[in-house]
């Protein structure tokens, strides 16, 4: 039988958020499919540690690759011990997360594999699909829905002729769900060992980036963020100047940061970070859902645009039409007067 | 010490900054009216094998796009910037490709200009999005891989490695990668978007060979006695494409339905920048209390 599979990402021996809800919506769709639920773990000094935070999201069969040389992710062992363990099992759908090691290996295994492989999905669903020109009908495919084309789409990818149908999913888009504490599960220790194959590439080190000691935007009550709209480097000084003054933090979209005004560290939407801050001051983002998708639940939503029919708008609580140069600081003045 | 280093570019449509008027009627965008530009992350690689050519003299920097024929523009713009060579790979048997089918081709492409030692290309594209690309080609070619690269400098001259920076979220990973590698770079490009006046003068009128047949400037006897002018061109049949490998059918993945994006518009309180406004503005928020 041809079950669903989740690559569960653990970082040492800490088990992100991600890793859960890839688990509960794996299970999810191994039920509506009437097959099990398989997972992998990859690390070193997992055994009798990770086993029992995992089982009881509805795993039957975990695989558990406790090995010394797999303490860090490194690309090429890694995509060795997954790409061995899909071939042996053969699972129908394969779930990765989209994170820098999801995001790194998926693509690797699938090329191995030789299967599709569909990018940063937010919603997944098990349904029938016709071919249009054979006419053929296909049952029970992984229907893959994502962001596409700078956001301005939603696309539905299948993978209709190879298994399995690989998926990274974007973190944030499912909700993570415990079955039972006492979940029965079969647990396979798989050894690996290091071999010389590709072993071009040594980790040096591996240490917390500069952002690790700062306020952390997932935390920050208060984001204002800049869009391509910012116009310059000077206007995106501006933003630093207002969230400082608003006791807050600066984020910035995709275009901005690709500008090379702001660092990808502090990027929004999909490829970047999803937040929910209190109060969120969009200023010269157009509103591409890439990006909206990484801050449409804020709780109170400020756009500020020289373009009054900017889709960012359509979000926004308040709505402020004029250039940035000529409001941010004004708001700025404001503020430090309320001190 | 030289280093032979092909970097992938792709043309890609500028959708950072997409406006009402390039939507058609049924609310998708119209691609054709985006303006064509090198993906951004591919410049930042690009810029990054530029600056080892420089510190290594003798250094070789060799480009490969996979498009339409008018995907040649970012071969020139590359040129431009001081690459020595380049090839277009452009067939009609190769459209439609997802990124297996796309990398698999790319991957003979690089087979038959010859293995360098590095390849360098972007994290992701513009368009795609999938950051797919680069491991895949990697895999293909059976080398090893760095994605999410923020910048590389010379290790070890004997060796050739490369000291290599890597984003993995809030951490750093710095590794050293032997030749030969494939590394993906998301670099943020302060990069000086201009070209290098040396190449450009030399590489002006670098041009396909269909190109140069109704080319306005030079001959054929003038190209023909500048080799350097010449991009190759090569189709599916050039690298030894199997057909079934290759553009849609090659393609394991399925685009089976698209969706506009509507938003429903939360009916927000509509501000000027006036003094009032921003007043009003401010009041609002700090009545919210969000500090």
């Amino acid at each position: 039988m041809n079950n669903v599979f989740v690559y569960c990402e653990i970082d040492g021996l800490n088990i992100p958020l991600v890793t859960y809800e890839l688990l509960s919506e794996g299970r999810r769709l191994a039920t509506a499919l009437g097959v099990q639920l398989e997972a992998i773990a990859v690390g070193d000094g997992l055994k009798s540690k990770i086993e029992a935070q995992l089982v009881p999201y509805g795993v039957d069969r975990l695989c558990v690759v406790d090995e010394k040389h797999l303490h860090d992710y490194l690309t090429a062992p890694f995509a060795d011990v997954v790409g061995e363990v899909l071939a042996a099992w053969k699972p129908q759908i394969a779930l990765f997360p989209a994170t820098f090691e999801g995001g790194d290996l998926a693509p690797r295994v699938a090329a191995r594999l030789c299967t599709g492989l569909t990018a940063h999905c937010t919603r997944l669903a098990i349904a029938d699909y016709t071919d249009p020109v054979t006419g053929e009908t296909k049952h029970n495919l992984l229907h893959q829905v994502r962001p596409a084309l700078g956001g301005n789409i939603e696309a539905t990818i299948l993978t209709p002729q190879t298994l399995p149908q690989m998926a990274t999913v974007i973190p944030g888009s499912f909700v993570p769900q415990r079955v039972d504490e006492q979940y029965d599960c079969e647990i396979v220790y798989h050894a690996h060992e290091k071999t010389a194959k590709l072993s071009h590439t040594s980790l040096v080190s591996l240490e917390d980036g500069e952002q690790a000691g700062k306020n952390s935007l997932s935390e920050a009550k208060v984001v204002v963020c800049g869009g391509y709209g910012v116009g310059s480097e000077k206007n995106f000084r501006l933003l630093h100047e207002l969230a400082t003054a608003m006791g807050g933090e600066v984020a910035a979209t995709r275009a901005a940061v690709d500008a090379g005004w702001a660092e990808r560290e502090v990027q929004i939407g999909q490829t970047g970070h999803t937040i929910r801050p209190s109060l969120f001051i969009a200023c010269g983002c157009s509103g591409a859902l890439q990006f909206t998708s990484g801050m449409k639940d804020s709780a109170t939503i400020v756009s500020i645009n020289t373009d009054p029919d900017a889709p960012m708008n359509a979000l926004a609580d308040y709505v402020v039409i004029g250039r940035i140069e000529e409001i941010v600081p004004k708001m700025i003045q404001q503020y430090k007067e309320k001190k | 010490m030289k280093l032979e280093i092909i970097v992938l570019l792709k043309q890609v449509p500028d959708t950072r900054n997409v406006s009402e008027a390039l939507m058609t009627a049924e609310g998708l965008v119209n691609r054709n009216a985006l303006p064509a530009i090198v993906n951004p992350q591919d410049l930042f690689a690009l810029s990054e094998a530029l600056s080892l050519k420089s510190r290594y003299p003798g250094s070789v920097v060799r480009l490969l796009t996979m498009g339409p024929p008018s995907a040649a523009d970012v071969l020139r713009e590359g040129l431009w910037r001081g690459a020595d060579s380049a090839v277009l790979l452009s067939d009609r048997a190769l459209g439609g490709a997802d990124t297996l089918a796309t990398s698999y081709a790319l991957a003979l492409a690089i087979r038959k200009m010859g293995m360098p030692d590095f390849i360098f290309c972007g994290h992701q594209s513009l368009d795609g999005d999938t950051a797919h690309v680069g491991p895949q080609v990697a895999e293909f070619l059976g080398v090893d891989q760095v994605t999410n690269c923020k910048g590389v400098s010379l290790l070890d001259q004997d060796k050739k490695e490369l000291y290599a920076v890597q984003k993995r979220h809030a951490k750093q990973a710095m590794l050293s990668v032997a030749p030969p590698a494939l590394v993906a770079f998301s670099g943020s490009s302060s990069w000086n978007d201009t070209y290098n006046a040396h190449a450009l003068l030399t590489y002006k009128h670098a041009a396909t060979k269909r190109e140069q047949a109704m080319h306005p400037v030079l001959t054929p006897a003038q190209f023909e006695s500048r080799p350097y002018l010449t991009i190759e061109q090569w189709d599916a049949n050039d690298i030894g494409a199997e057909g079934h490998r290759i553009g849609l059918q090659g393609s394991p993945t399925r685009v089976v339905h698209t969706e506009a994006v509507s938003f429903t518009p939360k009916g927000g309180e509509q501000l000027t920048d006036s003094d009032a406004d921003i007043a009003h503005l401010v009041d609002a928020l700090t009545a919210l209390n969000h500090g």
